[in-house]
């Protein structure tokens, strides 16, 4: 028995290093290594703790750059049992559409899965869309913005989730997805000897050749995108006052002028 | 028919102010392409409301009122709305990018196999007559223009970036009530709600926001004595959420609350990226930092150079001695 629940990750760019290029549009990937969505941490970590208490496999699934594989073997050294590399130039430039389709189609291909788990966003795509995307792709119900696991069983799962004006207990039958913020767990650290088995495992590389009999070719990548991003810039920083105040007097002159601005009325 | 439709998010019978910014917003773009404003409501009891719709810009309203609809579900909220939006084959269509538009307009953006662009700040109509949709990219450091080449074009708003809107008692609008197929067992059951909100930040007028540079946890409660004093909320960055000093409702940043105060006192914040991404747009930001060389007195307004244990008990101090509290 036990589930056999699904990770999408994602390689990003290490945010903290990378330099955008304001020219093209678009992030310069050479300016930083890559590594796997902090979010999707969560992910994994909340898949794993149900294959530790239910038993069953854990796949994750990450769609990019043959360079994606690393983000794949760190999902293998936290405890996943087997990943899949989607990696083909026609995956390439795709907007969240095209990747939740591609991601629903591998999906599929995989046959029967009882639970998909998805980070609550992406550190460069922000967007927090393709979770729920694939849900819809799939025909499947979502719960977002999941905060906490209450219960699994074989045929459904018990959350709680901010609807936005609360937390809410909401159970969902499987197969479905939710999608986890920060707060659901805390990652564990693969040890060593998590790393090493990762080095060596195997990880099947899909190109757009093995989803054809699932998959309309067209709606992958840029082909299938339909939102072009037009032109990039970077915003005007607004113009702060930047005045300083140090010493004994420091905080009158605040008080003074925060008065002045009509803070304290 | 084309139009622009404009999600109505309610809570227990009450419209999510965005809602209104939204329909403000919409009213403009609507009328910059020659076509009619819509508004979409979904709920139970919340026919008396829709009228709320129509002082804010919407020409019709289509309400869609059963106990089904009482709470949300993505996908029966998803079903009744892409088929509206089959029928009416609007030009786009908004959502708030709150939890709730952010977990629904993805499904709805599927459903009708079209684009959507998360977290805009602006929806702009350019020379060409094309939709743009304004959106902060990379922890904000730089905006994008998109386009989206199907229709409807598909968008979640912030919360708060607009000019607040203006209710016209006068404005006549259509209520159309409409009797929608209803899906009875969508696999999602909303059993009761947990908890509130401890804050609702989003909202706040005056935040006093700490971080690294507290040293304990119970000095939390010196930031929550000056944010009482000057009528404000306890903000956080995410390392105190993190370490479990005060609750996720509190953070700021990339993966926490957006914000845009009056006034922001950043109190042993640095100033990263991800803490920026949340607060930069406040009107007035005031740092209150050790260090002189720290990121965040190059956002600031006002900026103290000190130690928060020295510079805040004075500024309580101060505050009290001016009869505040
Ligand atoms: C994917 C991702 C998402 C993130 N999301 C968020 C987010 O939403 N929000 C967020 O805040 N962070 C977020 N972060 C974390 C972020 O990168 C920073 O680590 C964090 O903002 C730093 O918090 P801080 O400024 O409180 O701490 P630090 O950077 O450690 O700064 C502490 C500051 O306190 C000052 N200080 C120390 N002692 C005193 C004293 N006695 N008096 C006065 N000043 C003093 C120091 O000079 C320093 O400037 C995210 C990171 C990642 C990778």
């Amino acid at each position: 028995m036990g589930l056999h629940v699904i990770v999408p990750v994602k390689y990003v760019p290490d945010i903290e290093k990378v330099r955008f290029d304001v020219k093209s549009g678009r992030i310069d990937r050479s300016s930083a290594p890559g590594e796997i969505n902090p979010f999707d941490l969560n992910a994994l970590e909340a898949a794993v703790r149900i294959k530790e208490k239910l038993g069953g496999t854990v796949t994750a699934i990450s769609m990019g750059p043959p360079q994606a594989e690393s983000a794949l073997r760190d999902a293998l050294a936290r405890g996943v049992d087997r990943a899949i590399l989607l990696t083909d130039k026609r995956f390439a430039g795709a907007d969240t559409l095209a990747t939740s389709y591609t991601l629903a189609c591998a999906i599929r291909k995989l046959g029967s899965f009882d639970l998909i788990i998805c980070g609550e966003k992406t550190v460069d795509g922000d967007t927090g869309q393709v979770g729920p995307e694939i849900a819809e792709h799939l025909g499947i119900p979502h719960i977002a913005y999941v905060s906490e696991i209450r219960e699994v069983s074989n045929d459904r799962i018990l959350v709680v989730s901010d609807l936005g004006d609360g937390y809410y207990l909401v159970e969902m039958k499987l197969p479905g997805l939710i999608a986890v913020t920060k707060d659901i767990n805390v990652p564990r650290l693969p040890t060593l000897r998590d790393k090493l088995r990762a080095r060596k495992a195997i990880i099947e590389v899909w190109s757009a050749d093995e989803l054809v009999d699932v998959a309309d070719v067209s709606r992958f990548g840029y082909v299938g995108s339909p939102t072009i991003v037009h032109r990039v810039f970077f915003p005007s920083e607004r113009g702060r006052k930047a005045i300083i105040f140090r010493g004994v007097d420091a905080v009158d002159k605040l008080v003074e002028v925060l008065i002045e601005e009509g803070l304290l009325g | 028919m084309a139009g622009v439709i404009v999600f109505a998010e309610q809570h227990g019978g009450e419209i999510h102010p965005v809602s209104f910014e939204l329909l403000s917003k919409g009213r403009e773009v609507a009328d910059r392409l020659g076509v009619e404003l819509y508004s979409v409501l979904l709920g139970y009891n919340v026919k008396n409301i829709a009228s709320e719709l129509i002082y804010y810009g919407a020409d019709r309203v289509y309400v869609f009122d059963n106990p089904l609809l009482e709470v949300f579900d993505p996908v029966r909220y998803k079903h009744i709305i892409a088929s509206l939006a089959i029928r009416k084959k609007p030009e786009l269509i908004l959502f708030g990018a709150t939890p709730l538009g952010r977990s629904l307009a993805p499904r709805v953006a599927v459903a009708l196999n079209t684009g959507l662009t998360a977290d805009c700040i602006d929806i702009r109509v350019d020379e060409e007559g094309d939709i743009v949709q304004v959106r902060p990219a990379f922890t904000g450091n730089i905006i994008a223009y998109i386009k989206t080449r199907t229709r409807p074009v598909i968008a979640t708003v912030r919360y708060r970036v607009m000019k607040p809107p203006r209710r016209d008692l006068e404005r006549r609008g259509e209520i159309i009530v409409e009797e929608a197929e209803v899906l009875e067992d969508t696999g999602i059951k909303v059993l009761k709600k947990v908890r509130d909100k401890e804050v609702r930040l989003a909202d706040s007028e005056i935040i006093v926001a700490c971080g690294r540079g507290l040293r304990r946890p119970e000095d939390i409660r010196m930031i929550e004595e000056l944010a009482r004093l000057l009528g404000g909320e306890v903000g956080a960055s995410r390392p105190l959420v993190d370490e479990g000093w005060i609750s996720r409702d509190h953070q700021i940043g990339f993966s926490g609350n957006v914000v845009k105060p009056r006034l922001y006192i950043a109190c042993g914040i640095s100033g990263s990226p991800q803490h920026l991404a949340g607060m930069r747009d406040s009107e007035v930001i005031v740092a209150i930092n050790i260090d002189p060389s720290a990121p965040i007195f190059r956002v600031s307004d006002y900026g103290v150079i000190g130690d928060l244990y020295e510079v805040i008990p004075k500024l309580i101090e101060k505050l009290r001695s001016m009869g505040r509290g």
